[in-house]
């Protein structure tokens, strides 16, 4: 048996969310671990990824973790050190795979709040708003959302809708003018890996993480979630996963603490 | 003729708009086409440029490139009940919200510091009051707003904020395309009173250059009524005549220019200054309080009289040479904020 590999939940999720990307495609990411999962993806199994910032990097070659997604970080030895409105302009045209966002509440259909907890007039905590999230989740072709899992977070609805996912369902995101074809695709957690159903648009759990049970997947959403015919026990960090994310890409550990 | 049916308005108020023929006029009124000298101090540019009350932007990202030499001036010279574009403003907006220069704020990305976690001065304002968020909207949202005001049009078409309660609490509208058939977003313009954008170069007309990314600043300068330049450093007009192609904004859009170098402390100028996440996170951890805010602005702000004597007390050219070296990637960086705990 193959030694186990200890590993931390940050790196679960990167890595988790770095297999999702694909080779020669295009995504657009946001702060934080998307940008750590798509420099994974560049650097083990997508060296053509093309990845894509909203403030106008476009095609870096990140040597480190950016701390903004406008530092000069994000267009070193880039394509093009481009501007927010050539790089929305294009993910309205059709030009971008994947988005990548992170969320602090998310309903069954993908819907994602990062603006208030609460009613908006006497909310309880503001949160920083779309930034460039709505813009991605209206755009891209397929969205990933990458968070934890909890009752508070899994919501059946969320406070505000800040970034449209297939909102009340079928048919919601073209009946609002939103381009066709476009909507959330996976949701990565501490305990497992979501998609959407293909009728129903509604999250349905693909994956569980090593160790995850169903009933702790479900024990931490407030609402009801598909499951696969068949569940998949989500492949594990390797150690070379590891050894990338901590030395080459947060060696100072901004997002994976040491 | 059918009148234009509104499929959905958004409840946000509707900032910095003007009719395209009311900025017009302005722009015949008070956009010179002569090139003059344009150079003034920092203080003397915040002094005649920002009244109270006044809808400003900031140029770069946030914490990129951000004209640090004016919002420190801003604060120094107590302007109050500034309305800010929060166009991804972070520690820009954060002090300014903190010191109670900024008290109303649209939010496309606002009160966050990005991998630095929550702003605990902004939080404290919006979450008490003392800060109003007037609308919502998303980065791209907020740079159309800026495109259509450069365009002289009264707003862009867009298909972002669709169906969401950011559309619900913008000052958008939608409507039937009259093309296609399906519902299309209005983005109105934006002509901030007063934009202030720090850039890498310019010569004394004003006409400026931009290392690296340009974020909105292209359409920004242009749709802004007052454009306040800082500069690393002014250049020979020779110069941009001879490399034009490098100029993101020409001198015609420009009122004044302030030269300062290391302008945009603490936050990063790209190709020569890194974040300096130390004084960075010296503010984040005192402008935990009201007090300890403060305290900040007792010393870096009024404790000096200007931002050359800011930029002594934070280390001199000792600190800028290691911001330039981690900058450059030749030393690691460091910051409070990463220890455990913190």
């Amino acid at each position: 048996m193959a030694r186990e590999i200890k590993y931390t939940e940050p790196e679960l999720l990167a890595c988790t969310a770095a297999r999702i990307l694909e080779n020669k495609k295009s995504v657009f990411v946001g702060t934080g671990l998307p940008m750590i999962a798509a420099m994974l993806a560049q650097k083990t199994h997508a060296p053509e990824l093309l990845i894509v910032f909203e403030a106008g990097g476009l095609g870096p070659q990140m040597p480190v973790l950016p701390i903004s997604v406008g530092d000069s970080r994000t267009f070193h030895r880039a394509v093009a050190a481009s501007s927010m409105h050539d790089v929305m302009s294009v993910s309205q045209g059709g030009y971008i795979d994947f988005g990548f966002l992170g969320a602090a509440q998310l309903d069954p259909y993908g819907n994602i709040n990062t603006t208030v907890i609460g009613p908006y007039e006497q909310h309880k905590t503001r949160l920083p708003g779309s930034g460039g999230a709505n813009d991605v989740g209206s755009f891209s072709q397929r969205t990933i959302i990458i968070m934890r899992q909890d009752k508070r977070k899994f919501v059946e609805k969320v406070d505000f809708i800040t970034t449209p996912g297939y909102l009340t369902g079928p048919g919601a995101r073209e009946a609002a003018g939103l381009p066709k074809n476009t909507g959330p695709y996976r949701v990565i957690t501490q305990l497992g890996v979501y998609g959407f159903h293909p009728e129903t648009k509604r999250m349905m759990l693909l994956s569980l993480h090593h160790g995850v049970t169903l009933e702790e997947a479900k024990a931490n959403a407030s609402f009801e979630f598909g499951v696969a015919d068949r569940i998949e026990v989500t492949e594990p960090p390797s150690e070379k996963d590891i050894r990338i994310l901590h030395e080459e890409i947060d060696p100072v550990g901004i997002v994976l603490k040491k | 003729m059918s009148k234009t049916r509104i499929l959905e308005e958004g409840k946000g108020e509707l900032i910095g708009w003007h009719d395209p023929d009311e900025n017009r006029e302005y722009v015949l009124k008070h956009k010179s086409r002569e090139l003059k000298d344009k150079r003034m101090s920092a203080q003397e540019v915040v002094s005649s440029f920002i009244k109270d009350g006044d809808f400003i932007a900031s140029g770069g990202f946030g914490h990129v490139r951000v004209s640090m030499v004016l919002i420190y001036e801003i604060i120094r010279q107590k302007k109050r009940n500034l309305a800010m574009a929060g166009k991804t403003a972070v520690h820009d907006i954060d002090i300014l919200i903190g010191s109670g220069c900024v008290d109303r704020v649209e939010v496309a990305y606002c009160f966050g510091h990005e991998l630095r976690g929550l702003s605990p001065a902004g939080r404290r304002a919006v979450e008490s009051g003392r800060c109003k968020v007037v609308a919502e909207t998303s980065n791209a949202g907020y740079q159309w707003r800026f495109l259509a005001g450069m365009m002289g049009l009264p707003f862009i078409p867009s298909r972002n904020l669709l169906g969401t309660d950011t559309l619900k609490r913008s000052s958008a509208k939608v409507i039937e395309d009259p093309w296609s058939g399906k519902p299309i977003c209005l983005i109105p313009a934006a002509y901030p009173d007063v934009a202030m954008i720090h850039v890498h170069r310019c010569d004394i007309y004003g006409n400026a250059q931009i290392d690296g990314i340009i974020i909105e600043d292209f359409e920004l300068a242009r749709a802004a009524r007052k454009l306040i330049i800082t500069t690393e450093e002014i250049i020979d007009h020779e110069r941009v005549r001879a490399e034009p192609w490098r100029t993101t904004i020409p001198f015609y859009v420009v009122d004044a220019v302030v030269e300062m170098p290391y302008g945009s402390h603490p936050c990063q100028m790209p190709y020569r200054y890194f974040f300096d996440e130390e004084h960075i996170g010296e503010w984040l951890k005192m402008s935990k309080s009201d007090e300890g805010a403060k305290e900040y602005f007792d010393k870096y702000v009024f404790g000096v009289k200007d931002f050359e004597e800011y930029l002594e007390l934070v280390g001199g050219i000792k600190t800028m040479n290691r911001l330039r070296r981690v900058e450059q990637l030749r030393e690691p960086m460091t910051a409070p904020w990463l220890k455990k705990g913190e």
